[in-house]
C-alpha cells in the first residue's frame, strides 16, 4: 500500500500548531481560557499527522461559503 | 443580595427504597384507617396525622414547625402485615426468578460465564453506555440451565400469571418464598443482573413497608356543605390499612389457610391499585361514584400527567386564546382585542404622584371597560374591586399601591399561533379594543403566523412589567419582524386581494376622475398633494392608476426589476415592454410596469424589501398599511369576482384542445409501434422500457401544457382566474389548465400508473396495453368532469400527495425538535462568536461571516449591486 496522508485531502483543512504567544492573544482575542476552546482528540488522523500534542492549540483555515476564508481554533486532549 | 451560581448535575442515579429506608424517613407510623373524629380533628396515627404535614392554613407542623405552604410535608408509614409484589417490578421478578437456583438463589451460570458478563458490564458503565443488551443475555444464558452449577439442583419451570402470581410447576410462589430467595442472592450475581447491591436489592421489590406520603401530596378538600372529601390516594391508603386489620385479625384467630390467602389476594389487589390503576387483567379500583381512581401512576403518566402536563407544559395567567378574523382597517401592528377580553386581562400600573387621579379613575370605574379589576396593598394583598367597595379603595389609594388595570388601546401584548415554528410564530402588537368576539388582525401578518380564518385560533399574553413591555416593543413588534431571520426577505406583505388590487390598478393605463382618484387614497396616512393630471380626456383632467400607487411611494425611492409577467423575451423592450413587466420607479414616481406579488407580495415583494432596508422599519409598516388600504379601495372600484363561468371557453377552443390531445395520443401510439417493431433508439444510460416511458410522459405532457396555452389565450388577460394567476395573487395557470382544459398525466413516484392487475391497470384494458389512457392520463379538465376510469386515477395520484404530506409534516416535526433541543442554549455573544452555557466557543464567528440573516439581502451577500448604485447615482440600468 503506498504511503498516504489525510493533510492531501481536499476535505482536510489547514491544520497548524500554534506557539505559545499565538495561543495567548487568542484567549485574550476571546476572552476565554483554555478549555472553553473547542476540541480535538489528540488520536485524530489529523492531529496525528501533523504531530500535534496534548495541549497544542491547533488554528484551522477553512473555505467558507458564506465567509471566504474562515478560522477555527481546537486544543488537543486525551482520548 | 446572596447569589449561588447554577450548580451542575453530575448524575442521576435511581434506586430501589429499603424497608429500613422507608422506616428511617418516616415520622409516625400509621395504623388506623380513620382519618378524623367527630370534632373534625386529625386522629392520631391515622391518615391525617398531623406529623404528615398541614395543608389548613394557621395550623403548624408537628414535625417541623412550618405552616402550610413552609412545610413541604413528611412521609408516614405502613407495615403490611404480609408481603405483596410491587406491580411496577413484575417482569424483572419474573426474569429473576427464572435466572437464580430455587435452592442456593446463586445465578445459574458458572462463575466463570458470570465474571464475564460482569467485566462486560463494567466497561460498557466506564464508557457510559446503557447494558441493557448485556443484561438480556444474563437471563437468557442462565434460564437454559436446568441444574445449577454451584448446587446441582433441578430447577423447575417458572410460569407468571397476570398481574402478580408466580407459579413454579404447579405450586403457587407466594411473595414470602420469592422474597426469601432474593435475599439470599449474593451481590456478584445481583451485579450480573443489571441491579445494584447497594441501592437496589431486589427484594426490595416485594414490599413490606409501604411509605405514606405527605399530606400535603393528597390534600383534602372541603365541600361547600361543610363535608371534607378525600383525596384518591387516600381513599386507597385506607382500603390497604383495613385490609391488613382484617387480615392481622383473621390470622391470630387461626382462620383456615383458604380465608388466608384470600385477604392475602385482596391485599396485593389494593397495594396493585394504589400504585397503578391500570395495570392490565386488574379490574380498576372505582369510586363510589363508578369513576375510577386517580392512583400514583396515573398522576404521573400520560398528557396531562406531571411530566407532559405540569412540568413541561405549564398554564399561563394573563392570556387569552379565541377565533381569530380579519380587518383590514388596523395597522399591522395592532390587533383587535374583544372588549369581554379586556375587561378580563389586566396590567399592573404602580401608583404614583403622577398618575394617582388616572389611577383612581379605573378604580372607580371599576368593572366598566377602561377599569381596573384588582388593587395590591403595599403590604401585597389584593383586593378585588367591586362596586360596594370601589369608593372606599379610592379613598385608601396613593403612592405604593398597584392597581390591576384593563387592557386598552395602545397597551403591548404578544400574538402567538402554534404551531410555533419560527420567530415570527410570536409578535408583539398595540391593543385596540374593539367589540365582538374575535380578535382581529391585518391581512399582512397572516404569512408570518400562516394563519387564514376558517377557525384558526390564537393567543394573546397581556405584558405584566414595563421592561418586558419595552423588550417586546423593541425586539417583537410586528414591524421589526418584516424581514425575516430565514431567508432575509420580507415574511409580512400583500396577500391574495392585495396583489389583485394593486394589479389592477398598475396594469396599463386606469384613468380615474379627481373624486374618484382621492377616493381611492382617503384612507392612507399621507399627505395628498394631487400631482398634475395626467391628461385630459373631454377636457376634464383625469389621473391613473400609477399616480395613485406612486402616492403611498416615499419621496426619493426610486427601483428597477422585472415583475412575475416577464415572459424573458430574448431582447427585452424595457419601458416598451407590454406586458407591463419591466416596471420602474425613480424618485417616488411608478414609471412603467405593474406592480404584482414580485412588488409587494408577502415572501417576494422587492419593493417592501428595499424600503425595509434603506428607510426604517416604521415607513415599511406604514408603506403596507397603505397598500393594503389602497389596494383595497381599488378592487372595490374595479369590481372582481370569480365564477364557474370564468372557466368556459368555447367550441373552437374545445375542439382545438381536443385536436391537440387526439395528436398526442397518436403519436404515443406510434412511439408503442416503434418500440414493438424494435425501431426505438434507447436513450443514454436507460433501457428502450425506460427511454419508451420517458417519450410517453414527455409526449402526454407537452399536450397537456399547449391544452392550457389555448385555454389560457382564450380566456386572456380580463379572466379573473388569468388575471389573480398571472399577478401572483392566488392560483397558478396550471390550475387553471387543470380545471379548464387538461388534467394530465397521474403519476406514483413519478412514473405513470403501472400498479394493478397482471399486466395491466383495470380489467377494463387489455393486457400489455400501453396507450395514455391504461395508465392515467386524464384528458379531461375538471370543468368537464372526469371519466370513472381517469377519476379512479385521479384517486391514485392524489392519495400519494397526501400520503407525502403526512409523512413530511412528522418527521420534520421530529427533526425541528431535535434541532432545537440541540441548538437552544446557544448564545451569539457581543464580539460575535457563539457560545454554548458552559461559555465553551461553538463558532468564532456567527455563520462564518458573522451576518445577521434577516439583515442580508435575501440571504446573499449582493447588497453590493444596491449600494453601488446608490452611488453612483440613479444609473440603474447598468447596475440590473
Ligand atoms: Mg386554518
Ligand atoms: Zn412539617
Ligand atoms: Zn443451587
Ligand atoms: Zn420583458
Amino acid at each position: 500500500m503506498s504511503e498516504y496522508s489525510v493533510l492531501d485531502h481536499e476535505m482536510v483543512p489547514k491544520h497548524e500548531i500554534m506557539d505559545e504567544s499565538e495561543v495567548k492573544s487568542l484567549l485574550k482575542k476571546y476572552k476565554i481560557t483554555l478549555e472553553e476552546l473547542p476540541k480535538i482528540k489528540a488520536s485524530d488522523p489529523v492531529v496525528v499527522a501533523i504531530g500535534a500534542k496534548i495541549g497544542d492549540v491547533l488554528k484551522i483555515t477553512r473555505k467558507s461559503p458564506t465567509g471566504g476564508i474562515a478560522f477555527y481554533y481546537r486544543l488537543v486532549i486525551e482520548d | 443580595m446572596n447569589y449561588s451560581p447554577p450548580k451542575r448535575i453530575d448524575e442521576i442515579r435511581f434506586g430501589l427504597l429499603s424497608p429500613q429506608e422507608i422506616r428511617d424517613m418516616s415520622v409516625v407510623r400509621i395504623i388506623t384507617p380513620d382519618t378524623y373524629d367527630e370534632d373534625g380533628f386529625p386522629i392520631d396515627m391515622g391518615l391525617m396525622d398531623p406529623r404528615l404535614g398541614v395543608i389548613d392554613p394557621g395550623l403548624r407542623c408537628k414535625t417541623c414547625g412550618g405552616r402550610a405552604g413552609e412545610c413541604p410535608g413528611h412521609f408516614g408509614h405502613i407495615e403490611l402485615v404480609a408481603p405483596v409484589v410491587h406491580v411496577g417490578y413484575v417482569r424483572l421478578i419474573r426474569s429473576l426468578l427464572r435466572a437464580i437456583c430455587r435452592e442456593c438463589s446463586r445465578l445459574l451460570l458458572t462463575d466463570e460465564v458470570r465474571d464475564h458478563y460482569l467485566h462486560k458490564i463494567k466497561e460498557l458503565k466506564k464508557i457510559k453506555r446503557p447494558i441493557d443488551d448485556v443484561v438480556r443475555e444474563v437471563f437468557f444464558e442462565a434460564r437454559k440451565n436446568t441444574i445449577c452449577p454451584h448446587c446441582g439442583a433441578e430447577q423447575r419451570e417458572i410460569k407468571y400469571e397476570k398481574p402478580t402470581s408466580f407459579y413454579e410447576g404447579e405450586e403457587r410462589l407466594m411473595p414470602t418464598e420469592i422474597r426469601s430467595r432474593f435475599e439470599k442472592m449474593i451481590d456478584e450475581d445481583i451485579l450480573a443482573v443489571g441491579m445494584d447491591p447497594k441501592r437496589a436489592r431486589p427484594e426490595w421489590m416485594i414490599l413490606t413497608v409501604l411509605p405514606v406520603p405527605p399530606v400535603t401530596v393528597r390534600p383534602s378538600i372541603t365541600l361547600e356543605s361543610g363535608q371534607r372529601s378525600e383525596d384518591d390516594l387516600t381513599h386507597k391508603l385506607v382500603d390497604i390499612i383495613r385490609i391488613s386489620q382484617r387480615f392481622q385479625e383473621n390470622k391470630e384467630a387461626g382462620a383456615p389457610q383458604l380465608i388466608i390467602e384470600d385477604l392475602w389476594e385482596l391485599l396485593q389487589y389494593h397495594v396493585t391499585t394504589y400504585l397503578d390503576n391500570e395495570v392490565a387483567g386488574v379490574p380498576p379500583a372505582r369510586h363510589r361514584s363508578g369513576r375510577p381512581l386517580k392512583t400514583l401512576s396515573q398522576r404521573l403518566k400520560g398528557k396531562e400527567g406531571r411530566f407532559r402536563g405540569s412540568l413541561s407544559g405549564k398554564r399561563v395567567n394573563f392570556s387569552a386564546r379565541t377565533v381569530i378574523s380579519p380587518d383590514p382597517n388596523l395597522s399591522i401592528n395592532e390587533v383587535g382585542v374583544p372588549l369581554d377580553i379586556a375587561t378580563e386581562l389586566t396590567v399592573p400600573m404602580h401608583v404614583t404622584p403622577f398618575n394617582i387621579e388616572e389611577c383612581k379613575e379605573y378604580v372607580r370605574r371599576g368593572s366598566k371597560h377602561p377599569g381596573a379589576n384588582y388593587v395590591v396593598r403595599p403590604d401585597g394583598r389584593r383586593v378585588k374591586i367591586l362596586d360596594t367597595n370601589a369608593d372606599e379603595i379610592v379613598e385608601m389609594l396613593e403612592p405604593g399601591w398597584i392597581v390591576e388595570r384593563h387592557l386598552k388601546d395602545g397597551d403591548i401584548v404578544l400574538f402567538n399561533r402554534q404551531p410555533s415554528l419560527h420567530r415570527p410564530s410570536i409578535m408583539a402588537h398595540e391593543v385596540k379594543v374593539l367589540p365582538g368576539k374575535t380578535f382581529r388582525l391585518n391581512l399582512a401578518v397572516c404569512p408570518p403566523y400562516n394563519a387564514d380564518f376558517d377557525g384558526d385560533e390564537m393567543n394573546l399574553h397581556a405584558l405584566q412589567t414595563l421592561e418586558a413591555q419595552a423588550e417586546a416593543w423593541i425586539l417583537m413588534r410586528v414591524q421589526e419582524n418584516i424581514l425575516s431571520p430565514r431567508f432575509g426577505g420580507p415574511i409580512i406583505g400583500g396577500i391574495h386581494d392585495h396583489v389583485t388590487g394593486l394589479f389592477l390598478l398598475t396594469n396599463g393605463e386606469k384613468k380615474f376622475s379627481k373624486r374618484d382618484f382621492v377616493e381611492l387614497l382617503k384612507k392612507c396616512d399621507i399627505e395628498i398633494k394631487l400631482p398634475e393630471p395626467a391628461g385630459y380626456e373631454d377636457e376634464k383632467p383625469y389621473w391613473t392608476g400609477k399616480q395613485a400607487f406612486s402616492m403611498i411611494l416615499p419621496n426619493d425611492f426610486s427601483i428597477l426589476y422585472k415583475n412575475g409577467l416577464c415572459q424573458r423575451c430574448s431582447e427585452c423592450k424595457k419601458e416598451k415592454c407590454e406586458n407591463e413587466a419591466y416596471v420602474v420607479i425613480e424618485n417616488g414616481e411608478l414609471k412603467c410596469g405593474a406592480i404584482d406579488k414580485k412588488g409587494i407580495g408577502a415572501f417576494e415583494g422587492l419593493i417592501l424589501d428595499r424600503i425595509v432596508k434603506e428607510y426604517s422599519s416604521s415607513d415599511a409598516a406604514r408603506f403596507i398599511n397603505n397598500f393594503t388600504l389602497l389596494s383595497i379601495r381599488s378592487i372595490m372600484h374595479f369590481g372582481f369576482s370569480f365564477g364557474l363561468k370564468d372557466e368556459d371557453i368555447d367550441h373552437t377552443a374545445k375542439a382545438q384542445i381536443a385536436e391537440v390531445i387526439r395528436e398526442a395520443e397518436d403519436r404515443v401510439a406510434r412511439l408503442i409501434d416503434a418500440y414493438k417493431n424494435g425501431e426505438l433508439e434507447p436513450a443514454p444510460g436507460r433501457t428502450i422500457e425506460e427511454t419508451l416511458e420517458l417519450r410517453i410522459m414527455e409526449e402526454l405532457g407537452k399536450a397537456r401544457d399547449s391544452a392550457g396555452k389555448i385555454a389560457g389565450k382564450q380566456m386572456g388577460m380580463t379572466n379573473p382566474a388569468v388575471i389573480m394567476a398571472r399577478s401572483g395573487a392566488r392560483g397558478s395557470m396550471l390550475n387553471l389548465t387543470q380545471i379548464a382544459a387538461c388534467v394530465g398525466q397521474q403519476s406514483v413516484r413519478g412514473e405513470r400508473i403501472r400498479r394493478g392487475y397482471r399486466d395491466r391497470t383495470l380489467p377494463h384494458f387489455e393486457q400489455g396495453d400501453l396507450g395514455a389512457e391504461a395508465h392515467g392520463f386524464v384528458k379531461r379538465g375538471y370543468k368537464e368532469g372526469l371519466s370513472p376510469i381517469e377519476y379512479f386515477f385521479h384517486a391514485i395520484g392524489g392519495r400519494e400527495g397526501l400520503v407525502d404530506t403526512a409523512v413530511r409534516t412528522s418527521q420534520s416535526g421530529y427533526l425541528q425538535r431535535r434541532l432545537i433541543n440541540a441548538l437552544q442554549d446557544l448564545e451569539v455573544e457581543y464580539d460575535g462568536g457563539v457560545r454554548e452555557t458552559r461559555g465553551v466557543v461553538v463558532q468564532f464567528l456567527y455563520g462564518e461571516d458573522g451576518v445577521d440573516p434577516a439583515k442580508s439581502d435575501h440571504a446573499s451577500p449582493e447588497v453590493i449591486k444596491s449600494i453601488v448604485s446608490d452611488v453612483v447615482g440613479k444609473d440603474l440600468e447598468k447596475v440590473v
